[in-house]
């Protein structure tokens, strides 16, 4: 009879240990993985504008779409790229693998030989509600709000390091079927105070600067409070 | 001696040369008048199709990526298809010309034509607010135009900005402006700016159009 007592006792014992070490048994979630989606416009058959150099528009957001996907992930980002070629990926393509990633900051890369410094446009769709089919091509009207927010966080670090910036709306196939905080960046020759040109969307030196300064606001939009795993706009 | 028939003869064909003469005389003479007469009829000032009216045009800056209301005096059609076809034309010989702060080749006569048919709104802006009075622009451009039209977000999107502000500022029931080229639907005017959706005037006019 003893002896019965002592191993109820036991079992009872050993099971309050199991429960009382449940909690931590539980499995940690894991951490929370930031997607970046670097769009590099055009390709392929798809030239793209012509830039002062004589070079193409698609070989300029190629290069730099390379600069920043070391930089971010260097910095612990997951980058998807929508292109890593010279291959024609068509605006439904690049959207498909934008949304596919579930990103949270997608940036689309141009460049043009027109204007100066660094040109960044969000979609001028009006925001709108989040449902589970959204229209496909209004579909980052949903987004709307987080995609400004990611504007301004872009807007603050390159004029904070000393770039000329213009901010802008636009309608960009592609980025307006893209569910997730999109920005279409840009890159304009860089010119001086008296409008003298110092470098053009090409030139490798310009273009680091220009990642340099992406990749640490991107790194302040992870940090900001809300933004990680926030699929929901 | 010199036959008496001769003597007659030669008398009469110098006579009938004589007269040739003066008819020829006369008819050179009379010809000379005509052309007088329709050099007289020549207009010497253009022809004009209206008198001047005040236009208002959103004038792009590629400097600082703005819209600038700019007043001219134009010869305007009554025809509102006309006379927005002749407000673009007038915006776009601008952009042609060499000051230009938004450059853009093609002038006056990039616009084929503009259509104004009635709004009946579309899926992605059905939020918009719609009056029974709201006008659809149709603006057919050349495909030189598109074709020979800088590539560049910002450059395409100012140009897409200042045709839909301009429209909606010269004909106010303009409230949605649809892009074609060479009468097709484009997907994009220099591989940019999106050319198959319908564009609101009140997007391009309101204070963030150009900025977030």
């Amino acid at each position: 009879m003893a002896r019965r007592i002592v191993e109820m006792l036991s079992v009872l014992i050993a099971t309050s240990a199991v429960f009382a070490q449940a909690p931590q048994a539980a499995p940690v979630a894991p951490a929370q993985r930031f997607v970046v989606v670097i769009d590099a416009a055009h390709g392929g058959d798809d030239t793209g504008g012509h830039l002062s150099d004589g070079s193409y528009e698609k070989g300029a957001t190629l290069a730099l779409a390379v600069r920043l996907r070391s930089l971010l992930g260097a910095r612990g980002f997951q980058v998807v790229m929508t292109r890593e070629s010279d291959a024609t990926v068509n605006p439904e393509q690049r959207a498909t693998i934008a949304n596919r990633a579930s990103a949270q900051a997608c940036l689309s890369l141009h460049a043009a030989e027109t204007g100066s410094g660094v040109h960044l446009f969000a979609s001028n769709l009006t925001p709108g509600a989040v449902t589970r089919f959204m229209p496909w091509k209004t579909a980052q009207a949903g987004w709307m709000t987080r995609s400004l927010a990611l504007t301004g966080v872009l807007n603050s670090a390159l004029q904070h390091a000393g770039m000329t910036v213009t901010l802008g709306r636009t309608a960009l196939l592609g980025m307006d079927s893209m569910t997730c905080p999109a920005v279409a960046l840009e890159v304009a020759p860089e010119r001086d105070a008296d409008k003298k040109l110092t470098a053009e969307p090409g030139n490798p030196d310009y273009q680091a600067r220009v990642a340099a300064v992406l990749a640490t606001a991107l790194l302040e939009w992870r940090t900001e409070q809300g933004n990680v795993g926030a699929r929901q706009p | 001696m010199i036959p008496r028939l001769q003597a007659v003869l030669f008398f009469i064909l110098v006579i009938a040369s004589l007269v040739m003469g003066a008819v020829l005389f006369h008819m050179r003479e009379k010809a000379h008048d005509r052309m007088l007469a329709g050099q007289d009829a020549a207009p010497t000032q253009a022809p004009q199709v209206a008198a001047p009216e005040q236009a208002r045009l959103s004038v792009a800056s590629d400097e600082d990526n703005t819209l600038r209301a700019q007043a001219y005096s134009l010869p305007l059609p009554v025809d509102p298809g006309a006379r927005a076809k002749a407000i673009l034309g007038k915006l776009l010989d601008l952009y042609a010309a060499p000051d230009a702060l938004h450059p853009v080749p093609g002038g006056a006569s990039s616009v084929a034509e503009v259509f104004l048919l009635p709004a009946h709104g579309n899926a992605a802006n059905a939020a918009a607010q719609k009056d029974p009075g709201d006008e659809l622009a149709v603006v057919n451009l050349k495909g030189s135009f598109a074709a020979s039209h800088p590539s560049g977000l910002e450059t395409e999107t100012l140009t897409v900005l200042s045709i839909c502000d301009t429209l909606h500022a010269n004909l106010p029931r303009v409230a949605e402006v649809r892009f074609l080229v060479d009468g097709q639907v484009r997907e994009s005017l220099a591989g940019h700016a999106d050319l198959t959706r319908t564009y609101l005037t009140s997007d391009a006019e309101r204070p963030d159009a150009t900025k977030p």
